[in-house]
């Protein structure tokens, strides 16, 4: 038993039962599948991680926010948010800060975008909402991850990291147009149908 | 019964006493540390559980019960007192358990385990304290840039500094029974399972060490930054490894309460073994999955650090799970409960709740926490589930429905044997770990719903009532946190009922007497046993239909998984 000294001092040296042998294959065998999984995934799955990114000061990253914010902006939400339309195709920026995500961004449904995603104060949790995609925001790294929305509609950031008093207040939004619409607008769209 | 023999035990002025349930040789000073280490245990889960109910309350949207200010101090003052200070001063108390008591052996120097314990106190005190006063609500892992008061870290440095000297008293008293002779052959599987914990301990609060002390520093403000991506990195060495301990300490909670009561012996000392021995070797990144969909780390470093580090430690546990029912199944058998497939676990001492809880502990364990860890640390699928309600999901089951409840079972047993005391409302006892479980179950299970609909943890609105831009979760997120909060009640019920029965017990319950041991015993187990060794050869056929349908719920639940990946935003 469990609190006696086994029987056998070379208890290394024992047989292991049939039963014992077959349930360590499985576990094992499945162990090794969950790893291939994860490999197989990077080459056919569509949902990885980009291994991309940087080093980068607070302040220059709050700068190219306000570069793609200066050059795409369409207007504005009721509380003075940006609204900002980026080429499909182009870098875009989003800024995690105490206690918002700016600017929104509005993108195209089936189209590609380089999303970079940085903190200029503490870290935060970017949530995007109902699609499920959870990424941590670090100050001072600057993550790369190229995404393509599969559907219009009306996105919501939740802050998912918790960042002080106001974490729960910390919201944002990514708009997807539909290829319509955006083609109504006067859009160049690359994608093809 | 009679009692081991003790050849060549030197130190005579030693104060020992045979304990007439086991037939163990308890060494007096010991015992006074394990009983004052365990009640101190309970405080802290009392204290705690108490404020997990009233944030399970608040996060209950219709209730809404705490400000938000008090949420997040009150969250953070939850994670520290049951994750850390009542698991970490139960644990100081099975490793006196497992080294002097198992081995009959006294306690290497005492008095540095009362050294231990004091700081231990001081240091959860201090970090409660500076959490209550409002400055720290940081939360239980306090990533910088965040920062607490200089205080909180302090204590927390304490208390493991104090919890770093229990590891060397468990060591020491390994080496004094080996000298003294107070055992023959190899130490007991118990005591392989304690010294597993106790060299991940020491290994976990190296790395807390480093990380912690530079973070107090900062606090102080003599270093100017903490880089929070290494804090991460480094402070999950201190974070994952300590549940690896809680994880090895919670099997031999298993295999000691099925010894005890049933007289179990694992299947095979090899096997068993072996498998403790994969928790140490396989642990060393196991930080890796908590860092998953963190800039500046390769997929390829992610990738080889969850699969080496944690599928062969899930190997370890996956070995536990099939010999520790085995082991049940097999003592039952021998017992002569054999009708069909599962009358032995039909037959089982269900109003035992030693036994109750720890079946309880390893089937919701198993099914609950350790699959849903498994598909939590796969590296994609991670992308969904990070810092939602999924995370507190999972490891409320590991660490609440596993080592919590092995814990509570385990104390039915401690009471008896070191306080000496009968269960005080033994109807209640029985109970317990049914009430406790249920509720566990149910807040591990919703908040695991939750999270999959994408809810966020610790947050303390979801209707983002105040926020500018307003996004609504599915009405079924609401639905799910209702159910949470009746399942808080539920384990907050059952936890009040396992505090009224050990302080009950401990003050007012029948004192036990070596009659009595004998007439009603604790250890019917111990009594029918006192033969070493493995389980022979035995047919144990429940027990692999229990580990086939566990692999087919996993495997299952592993693909539906990344079915639900593959319909998200494509990304890379
Ligand atoms: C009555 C029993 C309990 C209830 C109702 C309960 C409920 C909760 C709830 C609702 C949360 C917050 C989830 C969130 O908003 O992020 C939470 C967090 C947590 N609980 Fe519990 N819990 C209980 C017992 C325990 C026990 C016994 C442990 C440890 C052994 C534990 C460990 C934790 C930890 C570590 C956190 C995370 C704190 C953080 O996010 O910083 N809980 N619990
Ligand atoms: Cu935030
Ligand atoms: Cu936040």
């Amino acid at each position: 038993m469990a609190l006696l000294p086994p029987k056998n001092r070379l208890w290394w040296n024992e047989p292991l039962h049939r039963m014992e042998i077959v349930w360590i294959t499985i576990a094992f065998l499945w162990g090794i599948a969950m790893f291939s999984t994860m490999i197989w995934w990077h080459i056919y799955g569509e949902q990885n991680l980009s291994n991309e990114s940087y080093r980068i000061l607070p302040d220059v990253y709050a700068e190219r926010v306000d570069v793609m914010i200066d050059a795409y902006q369409v207007g504005e939400d009721e509380f003075g948010m940006p609204i900002v339309r980026p080429p499909v195709g182009s870098d875009i920026y989003l800024q995690a800060r105490l206690w918002d995500w700016s600017p929104i961004l509005e993108l195209v449904e089936g189209e590609s975008y380089r999303l970079h995603l940085s903190s200029i104060d503490w870290q935060h949790g970017f949530s995007l909402q109902p699609t499920n995609i959870n990424l941590q925001v670090h100050p001072g790294y600057e993550m790369v991850v190229t995404l393509t929305p599969n559907a219009a509609g009306e996105f919501g950031i939740v802050c998912n990291e918790y960042c002080g008093i106001g974490h729960h207040l910390m919201t944002g939004r990514i708009n997807v147009l539909d290829r319509e619409a955006a083609l109504a607008a006067g859009m160049q769209l690359a994608a093809g149908e | 019964m009679a009692s081991i023999a003790v050849p060549g035990r030197q130190v005579a002025e030693e104060r020992f006493r045979t304990c007439p349930d086991t037939g163990l040789e308890v060494h007096a000073k010991a015992e006074t540390l394990i009983r004052v280490n365990v009640l101190t245990a309970v405080v802290f889960l009392a204290v705690g559980g108490l404020f997990g109910l009233l944030i399970a309350l608040t996060r209950w949207q219709a209730i809404h019960l705490l400000p938000a200010e008090w949420f997040y101090l009150l969250l953070t003052a939850h994670g520290a007192a049951v994750l850390i200070f009542w698991i970490m001063f139960f644990e100081v108390a099975l490793f006196y358990f497992t080294s002097a008591v198992v081995l009959n052996s006294r306690l290497a120097t005492p008095m540095i385990a009362w050294v231990a314990y004091v700081m231990m106190l001081v240091g959860a005190l201090v970090a409660t304290v500076a959490v209550l006063q409002g400055n720290s609500s940081v939360m239980f892992t306090s990533y910088p840039p965040l920062q607490a008061a200089p205080h909180f870290y302090l204590g927390l440095i304490l208390f493991a500094v104090g919890m770093l000297l229990t590891c060397f008293i468990f060591l020491g008293t390994l080496v004094v029974a080996k000298d003294e002779g107070t055992y023959e052959g190899s130490i007991p599987l118990a005591t392989f399972g304690g010294l597993t914990g106790a060299i991940i301990m020491i290994f976990t609060l190296a790395s807390g060490a480093i990380i912690l002390i530079p973070t107090y520093l900062w606090s102080l403000g003599i270093i100017s930054t903490i880089d929070p991506l290494t804090y991460k990195l480094v402070w999950w060495g201190l974070g994952h490894s300590s549940q690896q301990v809680n994880v090895t300490l919670q099997v031999v909670v298993w295999y000691t309460i099925a010894a005890l009561v049933l007289g179990a012996r694992p299947l095979s000392e090899k096997v068993s073994r072996t498998a403790f021995l994969l928790y140490i070797l396989f642990l060393q990144l196991a930080s890796a999955h908590h860092l998953l969909v963190e800039p500046g780390l390769s997929s390829a470093w992610k990738i080889f650090n969850t699969s080496y580090a944690m599928y062969l430690a899930v190997l370890g546990s996956m070995i536990h799970g099939m010999s520790v029912p085995g082991a049940v199944e097999a003592a039952q058998r021998r017992l002569g409960h054999t009708k069909g497939i599962f009358g032995w676990l039909r037959e089982a001492p269900w109003g035992n709740p030693a036994f109750a809880g720890m079946f309880l502990s390893l089937v919701l364990f198993g099914f609950l926490g350790g699959i849903s860890g498994v598909i939590l640390g796969t590296e994609q699928i991670n992308i969904l589930m990070h810092n939602t309600l999924y995370v507190p999901g999972h490891f409320h089951a590991t660490v609440v429905c596993g080592t919590t409840l092995a814990f509570m079972a385990m104390t039915y047993l401690l009471i008896p044997i070191f306080f000496q005391r009968d269960l005080a409302f033994p109807k209640m006892a029985k109970w317990q770990p049914y009430v406790f479980g249920a509720g566990a179950a149910g807040i591990s299970l919703f908040m695991m719903g939750a999270g999959t609909l994408g809810v966020a943890r610790r947050h303390w609105d979801i209707t983002f009532t105040d926020a500018l831009i307003s996004f609504d979760y599915p009405a079924t997120a609401f639905f799910m946190l209702g159910l949470n909060g009746l399942s808080a009640l539920v384990a907050a019920a059952g936890g009040v009922m396992y505090v009224v029965v050990v302080f009950g017990s401990v003050f007012a319950g029948k004192r036990r007497t070596a009659a009595e041991a004998k007439s009603n015993p604790i250890a019917p187990g111990a009594v029918a046993l006192r033969t070493y060794g493995s389980e022979g050869t035995l047919k144990l056929p429940g027990t692999i239909v229990l580990v086939s349908v566990f692999f087919i719920a996993f495997a299952l639940y592993y693909f539906i998984n990344w079915r639900f990946l593959a319909g998200i935003w494509t990304m890379s």
